[in-house]
């Protein structure tokens, strides 16, 4: 009697099977849903800091104020939006958010250059956005040091010194995202986020909904087991959500240019242990919850909190030791590290090994919560 | 063991509210035995105590032979339920729904046809083994739901107001249906609202506030009240407790 009877967890999966068939709308939302998700958020997740708004104030017009302008703009990550004259344009400019940046040359620029005299110019910085500002000092910075050792140089020619030499350089090499696109990193993670979403859902309500409308009771007067209704009913659902994965996935590798360079075959693998993750995690859910409203609530419980701790949209390193354990509550964590490594650097299980391992340890862990969560009673 | 069911002071007790109160009661095997009471007299909560559904808050009870406190797994295998609220799967066939209980209830390919024809038979439901469930009326669901509950040959069924809302008609051959049962040796145990219905039964309970008021053949309790009717017995009963009550929350 204590064993697992495949006999009857093999007609929970053909019950749940003609059940899903019959609700079209729902399988549609299942496949559909992921697909514009990503189309949306692949768009709209972008980290990618372009064409800052910047006003110019420029009190000294000639060549070298308009030449240094030009540095400015020939990065493309400042765009000037607006000449002005007077801090007080400046500042209502900053303040309706029609700018982010000012570039202010003094009256006295174009007379101290001519001079080789010493000459600053201000930048003003809307520091709300702390990624834009960083990204704007940074950058300004490096195009200011820039020109000034251009001046420099051709200052130390006209003295007959000869070409300057740097004592000191960099010699950088990004490998992976040689380019540093934000679509490269986010798109795996996307990837991830929407199929934790929406596979949770669909079971999160499958058991709640047999509360509701009374076919548990029936249900828990038979002989069955809970590990055979909670497997039968994930069984089908690993294979809508993988179908809907791949299909996320070529959208991500041909729409949006990411491809993978690793194992597909790992990374589908991997694919089918998270998805009974979030899977379970929905059951588990659905063993908590009364009714299909208070199923959705917590489940939008889970997904912002995943959204942030997993590594998502912030680095884990950077986040305090309690949280970074917190994350390690959210499947998508473990996942998010497989996506990026396969994706990305194209590693195998040998790199991986720790997060299929947490993952796996997750996946029993909350099987286990859900088994003892699940009574065959109906108090 | 001559007992289908047999408990002996069985309390169920909802926070401070005593939903079942010292319940003894011994419904005899092969028997249909009537448990009649008023709406939310505790007949439903006894009764999903004795399928495993609850446990008990005190007491002991036993199923054919099998404790309701530890072996609730051994009794679900030999039961057949039927809830008074339709619960079965709405989006799915006649067939399909039989062919679910079938597998649940391990039916091999040749039982599962051979109990499926005879049930649907059985039904009256012949020619509707493709429409779905949702779409019969009250009389079907209610024959539907009984042909589930006995795809695995129980030897106990037991029955919540299997026919609350359903037709004349249909309630005639639902009782047929449970009187040959009974001939063919299982016990029944059916709550029902119907005085006509629990005439027919072999013994009748009569539960009220969690307490067995009375127990006996039908003809019994009609003639121990001296009543003309099981209607009246049903009345008296209940007027007799309230008053009771009303007394003794006089003295208090």
């Amino acid at each position: 009697m204590r064993h697992f009877v495949w006999e009857r967890y093999w007609s929970v999966v053909k019950k749940e099977v003609i059940q899903i068939k019959r609700d079209r709308p729902s399988l549609a939302i299942a496949l559909v849903m992921p697909l514009m998700l990503l189309f949306l958020f692949g768009y709209a997740v972008n980290t990618d800091v372009n064409d800052i708004h910047m006003a110019v104030w420029n009190q000294s017009p000639s060549a070298a104020s308009r030449e240094l302008v030009d540095q400015f703009v020939n990065t493309r990550v400042f765009e000037v939006a607006a000449h002005v004259s007077g801090y007080e344009e400046i500042e209502a400019m900053l303040d309706d958010g029609s700018v982010n940046v000012a570039l202010i040359i003094g009256p006295d620029y174009t007379r101290k250059r001519d001079r080789n005299e010493p000459v600053d110019v201000q930048m003003l910085i809307n520091g709300s956005d702390p990624n834009i500002a960083r990204t704007a000092t940074s950058q300004a910075q490096l195009i200011v040091q820039h020109q000034a050792i251009t001046l420099q140089e051709i200052k130390l020619q006209k003295q007959g010194l000869g070409e300057l030499e740097q004592p000191l350089g960099l010699d950088t090499r990004v490998l992976f995202n040689p380019n540093m696109e934000s679509i490269v990193f986010n798109i795996p993670g996307l990837i991830g986020l929407i199929m934790q979403n929406v596979t949770m859902i669909l079971t999160a309500f499958s058991l709640v909904r047999e509360k509701e409308r009374g076919t548990m009771e029936q249900l828990i007067v038979t002989p069955i087991r809970p590990l055979e209704l909670m497997l039968g009913k994930i069984t089908p659902y690993v294979g809508v959500g993988l179908f809907s994965f791949c299909l996320v996935l070529l959208v991500g590798t041909y729409w949006f240019g990411v491809p993978v360079k690793g194992s597909i075959s790992l990374l589908v693998t991997l694919s089918v242990l998270f998805l009974v993750t979030t899977l379970l995690l929905g059951i588990f859910i659905s063993t908590v919850a009364k009714t299909q409203l208070q199923a959705m609530q917590m489940a939008f419980a889970f997904i912002l909190p995943s959204v942030l701790l997993s590594g998502f949209m912030f680095p884990r390193d950077s986040m305090p030791l309690v949280i970074q354990w917190l994350g390690g509550l959210v499947p998508l964590t473990y996942f998010l590290e497989i996506l990026r490594g396969i994706f990305l650097k194209g590693v195998d299980i040998d790199a991986l090994w720790k997060d299929v391992v947490g993952m796996s340890s997750f996946c029993l862990l909350i099987l286990t919560v859900a088994i003892l969560r699940f009574r065959k009673k109906i108090e | 063991m001559n007992a289908a069911i047999q408990c002996e002071q069985l309390t169920k007790r909802f926070g401070e509210r005593v939903a079942v109160n010292s319940l003894t009661l011994t419904v005899p095997r092969g028997s249909i035995y009537g448990f009649l009471g008023p709406n939310g007299s505790g007949k439903s909560t006894t009764i999903r105590m004795l399928c495993g559904l609850l446990t008990p808050t005190t007491g002991k009870g036993t199923v054919l032979g099998f404790d309701v406190m530890t072996q609730s797994e051994e009794i679900k295998q030999r039961i057949g339920y039927m809830s008074q609220k339709f619960s079965l799967y709405e989006d799915l066939t006649v067939e399909e729904n039989l062919d679910f209980y079938a597998g649940v209830y391990q039916l091999n390919s040749a039982e599962r046809k051979q109990r499926k024809t005879e049930l649907i038979e059985m039904a009256g439901l012949t020619g509707r083994e493709k429409q779905l469930a949702g779409s019969l009326s009250g009389g079907w669901k209610q024959r539907l739901a009984l042909s589930c509950a006995l795809l695995h040959k129980p030897e106990l069924l037991i029955l919540d107001e299997p026919t609350a809302g359903v037709d004349p008609v249909s309630r005639r051959i639902f009782w047929d249906v449970i009187h040959e049962l009974a001939r063919q040796g299982i016990t029944v145990l059916v709550t029902t609202h119907y005085m006509d219905e629990a005439q027919t039964c072999d013994w009748i309970g009569f539960i009220f506030f969690g307490n067995l008021l009375a127990e006996g053949t039908p003809q019994e309790l009609i003639d121990r009240l001296g009543v003309g009717n099981l209607e009246d017995v049903f009345i008296d009963l209940v007027r007799q407790e309230e008053a009771r009550q009303a007394a003794e929350e006089g003295v208090r």
